[in-house]
């Protein structure tokens, strides 16, 4: 099928771009794994969709492609969260580096200030 | 003498702050009290006025919030080793008579951390802050286990215990509810006071606002669990 292949070829782009950003070091091996895994796990899905009907039997969810709307949509919240306190952290740092900045201002300020 | 500082976080307060700043007095009979005013990237003339008053001024070069001023704060008064720290809000909403009235019982040693409520006797709040803070005071109750009649009070005093162990996290102004989670982790004795505020249409533009309450709910529980 037509969706199939645009699918496939798609999270075929997706993993090439995991491996390119592992190369450049700018996701870290655990990243790398739990993405590539997650795009070949998706690419074997799309490719022979009776296993996602297999594991559908396994759960007792009705059809292939509901197991994965739930997973996916679970696994989306999770990511969500997981950015939500990764751009928490980013913030924290950049006001260590804005207070960093300021309290030394201070300090050289007042040095100024005494030599006058 | 004890020293104290007075911090004072300035976002854009201009229109406040030279009142504000010329109401507090350089002592009181229990400190001598200094007061820094942290601008946090203001575009208005609050540094230039809060220089005029001859006071001290840190600058944030950008916005970084209510918490990160605070924690600046608390981190110049380690390094200038202050026996007590006041925060004190610069929309004119306090009273600097309310000040040795807090410090009180951090002198006498009664305290680690006094709040000012202004919600122990009758107050002249209005109905929608007073709803917004009683929510605050029960989500900080459920979150941090301390319960407290005044958890958005701006007005508050810390020993050096208590400036030197709190560890301010948040940055924004969740840090009124993060402070209570500091308290009872440090273990540190808490007491409030009550103090009256002034509601200027001013002071409630600037203050907490019940369309802020998801984001701040938001990132108290992304902070608990994180």
């Amino acid at each position: 099928m037509l969706i199939q292949f645009i699918l496939a070829i798609f999270l075929l782009f997706a993993l090439s771009r995991v491996v390119l950003q592992v190369r450049s070091a700018k996701i870290s091996i655990g990243s790398f794994l739990f993405w590539t895994s997650l795009f070949v796990l998706a690419f074997v899905g799309v490719v022979d969709p009776k296993i996602t009907s297999f594991v559908a039997k396994y759960l007792g969810i009705g059809r292939g492609s509901d197991v994965v709307f739930y997973i996916s949509i679970v696994l989306l919240f999770y990511l969500i969260f997981r950015l939500s306190i990764t751009i928490e952290e980013v913030r924290r740092e950049i006001t260590e580096l804005v207070r960093k900045i300021a309290l030394d201002q201070k300090q050289t300020a007042s040095k100024r200030s005494k030599r006058k | 003498m004890s020293r104290t500082l007075i911090i004072i976080p300035a976002f854009n307060e201009a229109p406040a702050l030279g009142r504000v700043l010329a109401s507090l007095p350089k002592k009181n009979s229990f400190s001598l009290c200094d007061v820094v005013v942290i601008d946090d990237g203001s575009t208005d003339a609050t540094s230039t006025i809060a220089k005029s008053k001859n006071v001290k001024v840190i600058k944030h070069l950008i916005n970084r919030g209510l918490g990160a001023v605070l924690a600046t704060g608390f981190a110049y008064a380690r390094k200038k080793n202050y026996d007590f720290v006041i925060t004190f809000d610069a929309d004119g909403q306090h009273k600097a008579i309310d000040i040795p009235k807090i410090l009180k019982p951090l002198y006498l040693n009664k305290a680690d951390v006094v709040i000012g409520s202004r919600l122990l006797n009758q107050t002249s709040m209005p109905f929608i802050r007073k709803i917004v803070n009683y929510f605050s005071n029960i989500f900080t109750y459920i979150l941090f286990g301390i319960w407290t009649t005044d958890s958005q009070s701006g007005l508050r005093a810390f020993n050096k215990k208590a400036f030197s162990s709190i560890n301010i996290k948040t940055q924004r102004m969740e840090v009124s509810s993060e402070i209570f989670k500091e308290i009872q982790k440090n273990k540190l004795y808490l007491t409030e006071i009550s103090v009256q505020s002034i509601y200027t249409k001013y002071s409630l533009n600037k203050g907490q606002k019940i369309s802020n309450a998801p984001n701040v709910i938001w990132k108290l529980l992304l902070h608990r669990f994180s």
